[in-house]
């Protein structure tokens, strides 16, 4: 049985449906992510599992139990907060305590645990300070100190590592990755950052507009979106509009608008005319000064490069199609001392197989 | 400090508006020790206005009545202000927040006038109590404002934390909201304090021919003359008021700026 099952979950603000009708189930152990851009619904989903808000209609079963409208305080669910919530007038060791006290804990108990967990995030020195003289990554350590301090059945993390700068960002995730392995609680974990979606997480339930538009592993999210929103949101992503030509069992003919025919995948319940989007990912367009014609299983184009975009570790082509259209290629920079291989208004091929990319049909 | 110049016009200016509000306090006090009946010239050092003072019994008295009202008003306007406060914050009423904030408007001899009349209809002997309760009305909507200001400037999700890791919501008002809210709390009760022992008009309005209060009895007094005893008892009550907003700056740091 799941650990934690949604069962038609609604929740209104007036006239605006936060969410809506949204059903998930997460497993014991999973860390999962709600992502999606602000205003969709993944907060406010996410509050509902705390507590902080009731839902209009809809279960939430933890452990089989409908808590929806269960004060927070008796949910076996702790949160960590995008501001963190420490409580600025305790010391950093009372803030880990306060969940230990409120569950009547023995104080001798609480002292030796909260020294335990003070260890665990690497802040055994820092017991005695308050929270505004810690740097941001200690905050948010205690933070999730406090949080796991009672070994929730469930733990929320609603954007946690947004405040904190790049750098540290990375070192976090790594952290959160090995912290949910080791202590085995269950994630539910919310961001608007589709690369630190794609990198924590079990699964991912992409959400917009209150509903829930594709839950998979990420690589299927990334490598498979099932809409155009999904495609969009997740990563850079050429989306070319094109109309079905020919279908077949296992490619089908598709029309790219104004550029020309292109084999691709077959797509589900289309049929010759059905009208939609080619979703390609940059890196999978192969980019070149020439290519020769007859490569199996490619699809290829010629233009001209519009504009260069060098990352670093990677270079961002724009290729503009013969009818005007732009299409991102991405190629990385192995070679070290050069920058990219081709400056503004080389004539290029762009070639992709047939398999990089997929229809989504309107 | 900065390091910019002020003009001499700015100093000038400054030093006009200080000088106008603290040179009458600073006359008041020297001449507390002037040994002369009048208020007009330097004689000599002297602290027997105060030993006049404090052999005063119906001074004496007025001052204990002053203190005691002060005490209660103080009190009960915390605990009410703080409660509007809250409810205010809390609740997004359109309502409490007018009702709560009118008196501080209104003008005083108005609130004096219809508190008399309200008493008068209840038939309430006036005195200690009624003079007590006016207090209380009109430094409510006070102690409410402070408070209020300093919830606002609170973040939000530090109470929804203490309820996530398991505190009721009285507990988390008791551990997390009220300890930050203090420092508005004590400036609030500061606040009451001060001006329930200074008030005039309305004590005025509200006293009957029972109680007497130290405003009251000095007014009587300069029906007369302005008496250095008279000095004498402001100078004691600036240095009151004083050592009140020392202790709350100390007890309460930040009071004086955030609010």
């Amino acid at each position: 049985m799941a650990l934690l099952e949604i069962r038609n979950i609604v929740k209104r603000f007036g006239d605006f449906t936060a969410v809506d009708n949204v059903s998930l189930s997460i497993g014991a152990g999973e860390f999962f992510t709600l992502l999606g851009p602000s205003g969709c619904g993944k907060t406010t989903l996410l509050r509902m599992l705390a507590g902080f808000e009731m839902p209009d209609g809809g279960e939430i079963l933890l452990d089989g139990k409908n808590v929806a409208n269960v004060p927070p305080e008796k949910r076996p669910v702790h949160t960590v907060f995008q501001s963190y919530a420490l409580f600025p007038h305790m010391s950093v060791a009372d803030n880990i305590a306060f969940p230990l006290k409120m569950a009547k804990k023995d104080p001798a108990q609480i002292k030796t645990q909260v020294a335990e967990l003070l260890e665990d995030v690497r802040l055994s020195q820092f017991g005695n300070r308050l929270p505004h003289e810690l740097s941001g990554g200690q905050r948010q350590r205690v933070a999730i100190a406090r949080a796991l301090a009672n070994r929730p059945r469930l733990l929320l993390l609603d954007e946690p590592l947004s405040a904190l700068d790049a750098k540290l960002r990375e070192q976090m995730q790594i952290e959160l990755i090995n912290l949910q392995k080791e202590v085995g609680i269950t994630f539910v974990y919310v961001t608007h950052d589709q690369g630190e979606a794609l990198a924590l997480s079990h699964r991912i339930a992409v959400m917009n507009k209150g509903k829930v538009e594709q839950l998979d592993i990420p690589e299927k999210i990334y490598g498979f979106p099932k809409n155009r929103f999904v495609a969009d949101f997740i990563g850079q992503c050429n989306l070319l509009e094109a109309k079905v030509v020919e279908t077949g069992s296992e490619r089908m003919k598709i029309e790219i608008d104004g550029v020309g025919i292109a084999e691709t995948l077959p797509a589900a319940g289309v049929q010759a005319g059905t009208r939609g989007t080619l979703a390609l990912r940059p890196e999978k367009i192969k980019i070149s000064a020439s290519l020769p014609a007859d490569v199996a299983d490619e699809v290829h184009f010629r233009g001209k490069v519009h504009d260069c975009l060098y990352l670093g570790d990677v270079t961002i082509y724009i290729v503009e199609l013969e009818n005007g259209l732009l299409v991102e290629a991405m190629l990385p920079n192995s070679a070290s001392g050069q920058a990219k291989f081709f400056d503004d208004n080389d004539a290029v091929e762009i070639a992709w197989r047939f398999d990089a990319g997929h229809f989504l049909a309107e | 400090m900065n390091n910019k110049k002020l003009s001499p016009w700015l100093w000038t200016s400054a030093l006009a508006v200080y000088a106008f509000l603290y040179i009458p306090l600073i006359i008041v006090i020297v001449y507390s020790f002037n040994d002369s009946r009048l208020n007009a010239e330097w004689v000599g050092f002297t602290l027997k206005w105060y030993q006049v003072l404090f052999n005063d019994g119906p001074m004496l008295h007025a001052a204990g009545n002053s203190l005691l009202i002060a005490l209660v008003t103080s009190a009960a306007a915390t605990l009410f202000g703080t409660m509007a406060g809250y409810a205010m914050y809390k609740f997004k009423l359109r309502l409490l927040p007018l009702l709560v904030l009118t008196p501080l408007a209104l003008p005083e001899i108005l609130m004096g006038v219809s508190l008399l009349i309200f008493f008068v209809m209840l038939n309430m002997t006036l005195g200690m109590v009624s003079i007590t309760l006016a207090h209380i009305s009109f430094c409510i909507g006070f102690v409410a404002i402070v408070v209020r200001s300093r919830l606002a400037g609170m973040d939000e999700s530090l109470v929804e934390a203490a309820r996530d890791l398991g505190a009721t919501q009285w507990q988390a008002f008791r551990l997390i909201t009220l300890p930050l809210i203090m420092p508005g709390v004590i400036a609030g009760a500061l606040m009451a304090f001060t001006l329930s022992i200074d008030d005039f008009v309305i004590t005025f309005f509200t006293a009957g021919a029972g109680a007497s209060t130290l405003p009251l009895q000095i007014y009587s007094m300069i029906k007369i003359a302005v008496t250095p005893e008279v000095n004498a008892i402001s100078s004691l009550l600036m240095a009151l008021t004083l050592a009140l907003i020392m202790a709350a700056s100390k007890l309460a740091p930040g009071v004086f700026k955030a609010n």
